[in-house]
């Protein structure tokens, strides 16, 4: 397929019917992901999309590239698995708060260690869509959705926090129903080298009727002169925020600064990046460093067997510590 | 020289706490004996403790082959009170016992390891004996049964090594003893010293001084012991060996056929005993590469435009161990992960997953004894029907079970073989036994095996623009042509959702059976394809009366106890079974039919196999030999165990219960 013919969103659209109910934050992700792969002219069979369990879980469905929908909580690991079998692919990871932050937290954690060079996508809307409306772990402590029997009896994880603790080298915030800027953000993401992680505000509109489009618009505290709404949303780069580690001295700064920024929520929502750090080598260059023909020759594209079938692994040399010879 | 009635048939012990030397000391005494030609088979038993609890190996030396260990030990080498105390009453009445004379007066209650249980048998024991409670009493109650004593004065050889190598400290030399008494068994034993120096070089390798030093030791003890003991009945000569052949455990052999196989990534959570397996693949992460594999005669040279190598990934659970070697294999990757129960135990959800998704992936199982953490570090063949079964809903998988160090090499590298073809999960059954075990053994030949990727998606599968590419594709018979991540015209989908042809979720009736079908049918191509010798093995005469059914590592205790028992003329046969699913129901039916007698031997308590025997063939047993105490079969207790069938004065369960 020329490069040329490929480079509009619809390209990477299936056929699949969307399920998704009206007005799902999730539509807004699933449009931005096609028209970053579009407008950074990735060839779709050089891309993997794995996802996990969830309403979030299903866009690997409508998007054509190869997509692997998994199991609840264990994306990142499947995409580790395939990123580093053939670091050539362009791999993207899509988990909800609860798949990614819940179930999968462990996986979280474990996926700043190695910065990977992959972006990781959580679709953030406070519950368990698919199971009807259960509290997610980035539901505030208190706080009770219509879904909820009572209020929310757990504090809220902050993903943003938590992906600088785990060592993630990129991190940002997007907002579904601001399409211009989550394209920016993604393409941001997928073109950083080392692992990129994405809180993407994604309001669900059956389940969640606290965090809704008109509350991120701010529909609710209209400006007393112009009469317009006053969003809680903004962009930390409208503000002049650098996120960038310029030189490896600054971590500790830009790290403080990301915090602090991340603490802000209620009438100020800060989305864009928060952090980005490239001088941490990524989990590949640190194989690499091991096994020096890692990136030319990775697992996936070594010669294991000859035309016959015959096994190309010599254990000469492996044999020989093992081996009494004939007297 | 009169007095010697054995040569070459020997079964030596050494035991410590851990963490003080044991394991290289028998490594040195195993060594020196294969460097002088003979076989060997060692067993390690140790607690789950990092320092201080008792470990010991117990080593059988034959110019015969071995295969397994037996009950009775003819030398005990011992250097502290504790591996004397339990295991003293083991040594047979012509045998000896290497021990330190400083010990003499240290009593039982001095020593806190020891369990209670143990503790008042040994006491029942002393007292039955008509002695006290110290070593010296411990002594005196094996040389009234005629043991020989071999006291060897540690301490005083400790310092003149260290005067000799002009070390300060002595405890920078500690370590030494174990060597003492690995010198002073030869010593007795009249082996060759010069082997026991290429064993201290075999095992300290680059360390020349570690290994003069340990030399400088083992000699003097040698000639201590040779002359305490100048006429011991058992004796260890060296033999001429015309061919090579290699020292393995069963981690390694698992590792190395894993690695001929071609499998290129293994993910794993650290677990005893699985995790050796991974270690050793990642101590050898650089592969070479040629065209003859395990035969090569020269050294290998891989050319500068091809490069090989395996990737270790350790994970942070056995859930992202299974589903992150899922993912790797989906790349075409052949890939695997190695765990033990309670990691196995996380893996469910993911084997589900591939197999509905019909990946590739091997799932190594070193079983141990369960359930829950059971006893990390013990022996038992537990997990069966688990692995059989593990999962919810219905989903195909292959099982194979090794019994030895070939069949481990030729399962590690066949598992991958049947992954590919019939893309569904394969799980390889090893266990502790084999793990841990090293053995001698002839170097395989395997020059049969060849590697096969089953049907792929390669541009002459029929697939067009108009007739795009399916995945799941249900009009070409139960296998459809795999595809591989990165493939150009090959999309496809996978989820653990019930799936149509492109891989997208469904829920049509019509399509799940389909679907279900599909997987399904692939097992019984399995079934029909995979060839017999290695489905399962018959052993014995063919008119035998007697029929053992027995899985694993129980094959090497069976086949040494059935030498003795067929030597006696015993109508006995074995049928090792070793593809569990799919099962191979018409290959050992007509063997079941003939046998009026037929005995289950697992290490089990609830005869697993025995229970899937009779679920394909409606045949039952008529006895079971289980043991579950965390301590493997020895050939000794198989064989008496048997006996007592045949002689018709055996229950219908029989449980084995020796070990320490």
């Amino acid at each position: 397929m020329a490069l040329e013919q490929i480079l509009k969103p619809s390209d990477f659209a299936t056929e699949v019917h969307n399920d998704w109910c009206p007005g799902c934050g999730d539509f807004g992700i699933l449009r931005t992901i096609q028209m970053a792969l579009a407008e950074l002219k990735m060839e779709p069979h050089r891309v993997t999309i794995v996802s996990g369990i969830g309403c979030s879980a299903k866009t690997v469905h409508y998007v054509k590239t190869y997509g692997i929908h998994t199991l609840h909580g264990r994306a990142l690991p499947y995409a580790t698995g395939v990123k580093l079998a053939n670091p050539q692919l362009k791999v993207l990871c899509l988990s909800g708060d609860g798949d990614g932050l819940g179930i999968g937290g462990g996986h979280f954690v474990n996926a700043g260690r190695r910065n990977l060079d992959m972006l990781y996508i959580i679709h953030d809307n406070g519950v368990y869509g698919l199971t009807k409306g259960q509290a997610a772990p980035t539901l505030k402590l208190g706080v009770q959705t219509k879904s909820l029997a009572h209020p929310n009896i757990n504090e809220a994880v902050n993903p943003i926090w938590l992906a600088l603790a785990a060592g993630a080298t990129w991190v940002g915030r997007g907002y579904s129903y601001d399409i211009k800027h989550l394209v920016a953000t993604i393409k941001a993401g997928i073109e950083h080298k080392g692992y990129a992680f994405l809180d993407v505000l994604q309001p669900c509109p059956t389940y969640n009727d606290l965090n809704t489009k008109e509350w991120y618009g701010g529909e609710d505290r209209k400006d007393a002169t112009s009469g317009r709404a006053m969003p809680r949303v903004y962009k930390l780069e409208d503000e002049g925020y650098d996120p960038v580690v310029h030189e490896p001295s600054d971590v500790e700064k830009k790290t403080t600064q990301a915090l602090e920024k991340a603490l802000e929520w209620g009438d100020r929502i800060p989305i864009g990046v928060f952090y980005k750090n490239e001088h941490v080598p990524t989990f590949e260059e640190r194989i690499a460093k091991r096994v020096p023909t890692y990136f030319d020759h990775p697992p996936a594209l070594q010669p294991i067997a000859g035309p016959g079938g015959e096994p190309r692994t010599d254990l000469t040399r492996l044999m020989r510590p093992l081996t009494f010879k004939a007297e | 020289m009169s007095s010697v009635k054995t040569v070459n048939d020997l079964s030596w012990m050494i035991g410590g706490p851990q963490g003080s030397g044991v394991d290289s000391s028998a490594n040195v005494f195993a060594r020196a004996c294969a460097a002088g030609g003979l076989n060997i088979f060692g067993k390690r038993e140790f607690y789950s403790n990092i320092m201080g609890e008792h470990s010991y190996f117990a080593l059988r030396a034959r110019s015969d082959v071995v295969r397994s260990h037996v009950d009775a030990v003819n030398v005990l080498a011992t250097f502290e009170a504790e591996t004397l105390f339990r295991h003293a009453r083991e040594v047979t009445d012509d045998g000896a016992i290497v021990y330190d004379p400083s010990l003499g007066k240290t009593r039982l209650s001095d020593i806190p390891t020891i369990e209670k249980r143990l503790d008042a048998d040994l006491r029942t024991y002393l007292i039955s004996r008509g002695v006290g409670e110290t070593i010296d009493d411990m002594l005196a109650a094996s040389k009234q049964r005629g043991v020989a004593l071999v006291p060897i004065p540690y301490k005083d050889l400790l310092e003149q090594v260290a005067d000799e190598f002009q070390i300060d400290q002595l405890s920078k030399i500690s370590r030494v003893v174990n060597m003492l008494a690995v010198g002073a068994s030869f010593g007795i034993l009249g082996f060759d010293f010069e082997m026991m120096r290429r064993g201290l070089e075999d095992v300290f390798r680059a360390k020349a001084k570690v290994v003069n030093m340990n030399a400088a030791g083992g000699r003097k003890a040698y000639d201590i012991a040779q002359t305490l003991v100048p006429e011991f009945p058992y004796r260890l000569e060296k033999l001429p060996r015309k061919e090579a052949r290699l020292f393995l455990t069963g981690s390694q052999a698992t590792g190395l056929g894993k690695l001929y196989g071609g499998m290129r990534f293994q993910t794993y959570y650290p677990i005893t005993p699985a995790s050796d397996e991974s270690e050793f693949l990642e101590e050898n992460e650089v592969l070479d590469l040629n065209g003859s594999g395990l035969h090569s005669e020269s050294d290998a040279s891989t050319p500068k435009e091809e490069a090989a190598s395996i990737l270790v990934v350790q994970t942070e659970d056995e859930i992202a161990a299974i589903t992150m070697a899922t993912g790797a294999a989906l790349t075409g990757t052949r890939s695997a992960t190695a765990t033990s129960g309670p990691g196995f135990s996380l893996m469910m959800e993911g084997i589900g997953w591939a197999s509905i998704n019909e990946v590739p992936v091997v799932i190594t199982l070193y079983q141990r004894a369960g359930p829950s953490t059971g006893m990390p570090t013990r022996h038992e063949q537990g997990d069966l029907r688990f692995a059989l079964h593990a999962g919810h809903g219905e989903s195909p998988r292959i099982l194979l079970a090794s019994g030895d160090f070939e069949e481990c090499i030729r399962d590690g590298f066949l598992a991958f073989n049947y992954a590919d073809r019939y893309q569904m999960p394969v799980i390889h059954l090893v266990d502790k036994a084999l793990a841990n075990s090293y053995a001698t053994t002839t170097v395989p030949d395997l020059s049969d095996l060849r590697i096969d990727r089953g049907v792929l998606a390669n541009g002459s599968n029929g697939y067009s623009k108009e007739n795009p590419y399916k995945r799941f594709d249900l009009g070409n018979g139960p296998v459809s042509p795999r595809a591989f991540l990165g493939q150009e015209g090959t999309m496809f989908w996978n989820t653990g959702d019930e799936h149509e042809e492109h891989g997208h979720i469904t829920e049509d009736p019509a399509v799940r059976d389909a679907m279900m079908e599909k997987r399904f049918a692939k097992l019984d191509l399995a079934a029909k394809e995979i060839p017999r010798d290695v489905k399962m093995r018959y052993f014995g005469p063919k008119d035998a009366t007697t029929l053992i059914v027995s899985w694993g590592s129980t094959k090497g205790a069976l086949l040494d106890a059935l030498d003795r028992l067929w030597a006696e003329g015993a109508k006995i046969g074995y049928l090792h079974v070793r593809l569990i699913n799919p099962f191979p129901t018409e290959e050992i039916l007509p063997y079941l039919a003939k046998a009026k007698r037929r005995i289950g031997i697992e290490m089990n308590f609830g005869a697993q196999l025995a229970g899937i025997v009779r679920e394909h063939t409606g045949v039952e047993m008529t006895h079971f030999i289980l043991k579950y105490n965390g301590r493997p079969m020895s050939n000794t207790e198989l064989y008496d165990a048997i006996q007592s069938v045949i002689r018709k004065k055996a229950a219908k369960r029989t449980v084995l219960t020796r070990g320490s």
